[in-house]
């Protein structure tokens, strides 16, 4: 089944997500699609499937007009997409999974899923196990079965191999390439370039929003995908003093932390960074901590902005106006937009809640700043105030790590810079000796 | 937090109250009819204290009514024994702090759901009440703690209202108090609105639920010495569904089961409207069943309010 798209734009506010991409993808191929983090993948896809209804657009599906409303009509057109998690019911059994939402006669189910799992070369899953009780190879196998039982005849891959160990990543290869003998469309997403090599046929690649560049994958080397990936103009956004390091104030795993120096963390999701970042002690007297998740664990978002600032330095017996004016001097000092510091901080936007969970820090006085993608999902104003933020922490003689997976960033604003991948850290090296290219090679692990 | 979030249930207080002075002038809205509302009150109002913080830490405590119970008979078994009033309420209040320390020793330990756990206590307690009882009423002799809930004589008018009713306003203060200006009152919604949140803050949050659920069954203990108190005799029997009149009471008070959200006040004046509405049906010559669909009625409606606030808020 073919399928073009042409011109899709999107926006999100006053942000603009999708400025204009084509994408397309012949019956009997594997198209590779990359792009760094934040250049829009994720949101094509969304359209694709049709979580999303783009502002501007023509897609067309084996010659027909195709514009998905919902998931579910992207899925009866024959679009399937397999996420990075993945959405079994782990209670059910694999063909009632199978089945989920599409329930033909209960005769049918199992013979039909027993089909579907034989036409993946999959025999051996049982469509009788929980799923629950599979690996996750084996769950993600089930999910791609679930989509070929109903008929689909598009698939998106989106970063598959993230949690596979290298001997399922064959038998996930093997199932694509099957699949395009089959005559099926796949659509590929990996951050892992050489995997986009081994496997896809062509490439697209994806930055700030636009389609950049792509063509026949054997044309291209990682090092001509990662310079269409990254060609992108450093502003002076980020302001960077005159540091001096004094002594060393934290060791992890081989990285020594200094006050007065900004060290980042840069690597694929998945690379274990935020794992080895949480695995330093969080005692809110000399280290805090800002979680990459604000709304599931950052912040209470029905408590005020004063309790989620003063949380973690509370004094035992509280005088609530003292507490509102700590409160109120770090809001005003971060420039957090909002009526007052009892307003409830959830009906703040992303880069006030942000600058909140960072003024947490500011109010118990910690030493160690431990930061995970702090700018993640706010807007370039908010980013800006909080690389200068990072900048006045350092030049007050505090150390902070950070983690995060946008690369200009990290050689904006720190001193060194370490790269994660698979779990290792590798040295953490001046960031005059970095650059984005050679950072990404790290990364993929090239 | 906004104005009607504050005076929401203070308002609805003040309709129920007005439409039964309305309707029965005669009866209801006089000094000894308030007095024995009040009387009425206090036993819930004093295990909605702690029911309180416990919703508010985002648990439930279904184990309270049976906690009420126990304490009666401990109170009572203890005078027999020639305790001293004093120290035999006491005994009371310590069984139920007890009971809380099980309740909160298997939620924050084994990681079980409060709803469970308090439930199985909901039913071992009481059994466990009948067991001291052996299953009969436990008479105990006169003391002061009798008077603590009978309407006041005359040569103590002085006092405005029975020792019980101040107790529970003392409380009330207090805890108001603890939940405002304390940090364990603070953790407690932290815990209740992203437990995430606050274990990433360093709350500890495994030994707070812990208090939470000492400091809920404890005031639970001290609702059944006040139970006692109005009944004379140590009964096993007693309070049973008195969790659901005191989380009834909580969550008409504007408290969310989601946890995180809460007043102490509101807690009071939820009980108080429960009052209010089985008083002035009472007095209205409703027959039992009127009463139960209206009280039933109430709870619906008063959370049906808070939802409807909470859409429009977001």
């Amino acid at each position: 089944m073919h399928l073009e798209m042409r011109g899709i734009q999107k926006c999100f506010g006053a942000t603009i997500a999708l400025g204009g991409v084509d994408l397309e993808v012949k019956a009997g191929e594997v198209l590779g699609l990359v792009g760094e983090n934040g250049a829009g993948k994720s949101t094509l896809m969304k359209i694709l499937s049709g979580a999303l209804t783009p502002d501007a657009s023509t897609m067309q599906l084996a010659g027909q007009p195709y514009r998905p409303r919902h998931p579910h009509d992207a899925r009866q057109a024959g679009v399937a997409m397999i996420y990075q998690e993945l959405s079994l019911a782990p209670h059910l059994s694999v063909s009632d999974n199978i089945w989920l939402g599409c329930e033909p006669p209960r005769r049918e189910r199992r013979p039909r899923a027993v089909a579907a799992l034989a036409q993946l070369g999959h025999a051996d899953i049982s469509p009788d196990a929980r799923a629950g009780d599979l690996s996750i190879a084996q769950q993600q196998m089930v999910e791609i079965a679930r989509a070929i039982a109903i008929g689909c005849r598009v698939l998106v891959l989106d970063e598959p191999t993230s949690s596979l160990a290298r001997a399922d990543v064959e038998k996930l290869f093997a199932l694509i390439r099957r699949l395009r003998d089959q005559d099926h469309a796949i659509i590929y997403i990996s951050h892992f370039l050489e995997e986009v090599k081994e496997i896809t046929d062509r490439v697209t690649v994806l930055r700030d929003g636009l389609s950049v560049g792509g063509g026949n994958t054997r044309d291209f080397t990682p090092p001509d995908i990662i310079r269409l990936m990254v060609g992108r103009q450093v502003a002076d956004l980020y302001p960077r003093s005159a540091r001096t390091p004094g002594e060393t104030v934290l060791e992890i795993a081989g990285l020594q932390l200094r006050r007065g120096e900004v060290v980042g963390i840069a690597g694929l999701i998945g690379a274990g960074r935020t794992e080895l970042l949480r695995s330093i002690k969080t005692d809110w007297h000399r280290t805090g901590f800002v979680s990459e998740d604000r709304k599931t664990e950052g912040l209470a978002l029905n408590l005020s902005i004063t309790d989620n600032t003063t949380l973690p330095s509370l004094p035992v017996w509280i005088s609530p106006r003292r507490e509102t004016d700590r409160a109120r001097s770090w809001v005003e000092k971060l420039a957090v937009k909002c009526r007052s510091p009892h307003q409830r901080i959830g009906d703040l936007s992303g880069g006030n809640q942000q600058k909140v969970a960072i003024a947490r820090l500011f109010a118990a006085d910690v030493d160690v700043w431990l930061l995970d993608e702090p700018t993640r999902g706010i807007d370039v104003g908010s980013k800006a105030e909080i690389y200068r933020l990072i900048d006045e922490l350092a030049l007050a003689g505090k150390a902070v790590l950070m983690v995060s997976s946008y690369l200009p960033e990290l050689l904006g604003v720190c001193d060194r810079i370490a790269v994660m991948c698979r779990g290792q850290l590798g040295p953490a090296r001046p960031v005059r000796e970095r650059n984005e290219h050679e950072i990404m090679q790290e990364a993929t692990g090239g | 937090m906004n104005r009607l979030q504050k005076f929401g249930p203070l308002l609805g207080l003040i309709v129920v109250f007005t439409l039964f002075a309305l309707l029965r002038p005669k009866h209801f809205p006089r000094a000894d009819n308030l007095e024995i509302m009040m009387l009425q009150t206090t036993v819930v109002g004093i295990g909605a204290l702690g029911m309180t913080a416990v919703i508010v830490s985002g648990g439930i405590d279904l184990s309270v009514g049976s906690v009420i119970a126990l304490a009666t008979v401990v109170v009572a078994t203890l005078l027999n024994r020639g305790w001293s009033p004093l120290s035999a309420a006491g005994g009371g209040v310590v069984a139920g702090m007890i009971c809380g320390t099980i309740s909160g020793l298997l939620i924050t330990r084994l990681r079980l759901a409060p709803f469970i756990v308090t439930l199985g206590l909901w039913g071992a307690l009481r059994g466990a009440a009948k067991g001291l009882a052996n299953e009969q009423m436990i008479v105990a002799p006169g003391t002061w703690l009798n008077q603590l809930l009978t309407a006041l004589p005359d040569d103590r008018r002085w006092m405005l209202v029975p020792p019980g009713v101040w107790l529970l306003a003392v409380l009330a203060v207090l805890m108001a108090a603890v939940l405002r200006y304390t940090r364990f009152g603070r953790h407690v919604f932290a815990i209740g609105s992203n437990e995430q949140t606050a274990r990433l803050c360093g709350v500890p949050v495994e030994r707070q639920k812990l208090f939470v659920y000492m400091l809920g069954a404890g005031l639970a203990g001290l609702a059944g010495v006040l139970q006692f108190s109005y009944l004379t005799v140590g009964d096993p029997t007693t309070a049973t569904g008195m969790e659901l009149d005191i989380i009834a009471a909580v969550v008409i008070g504007g408290a969310s089961l989601a946890g995180g959200e809460g007043t102490i006040l509101g807690s009071i004046v939820g009980a108080l409207i429960m009052t209010v509405v089985s008083n002035g049906c009472t007095k209205m010559e409703f027959p039992n069943w009127v009463q139960e669909i209206v009280t039933g009625g109430i709870i619906i409606t008063a959370v049906a309010l808070d939802r409807f606030r909470h859409r429009r808020e977001t």
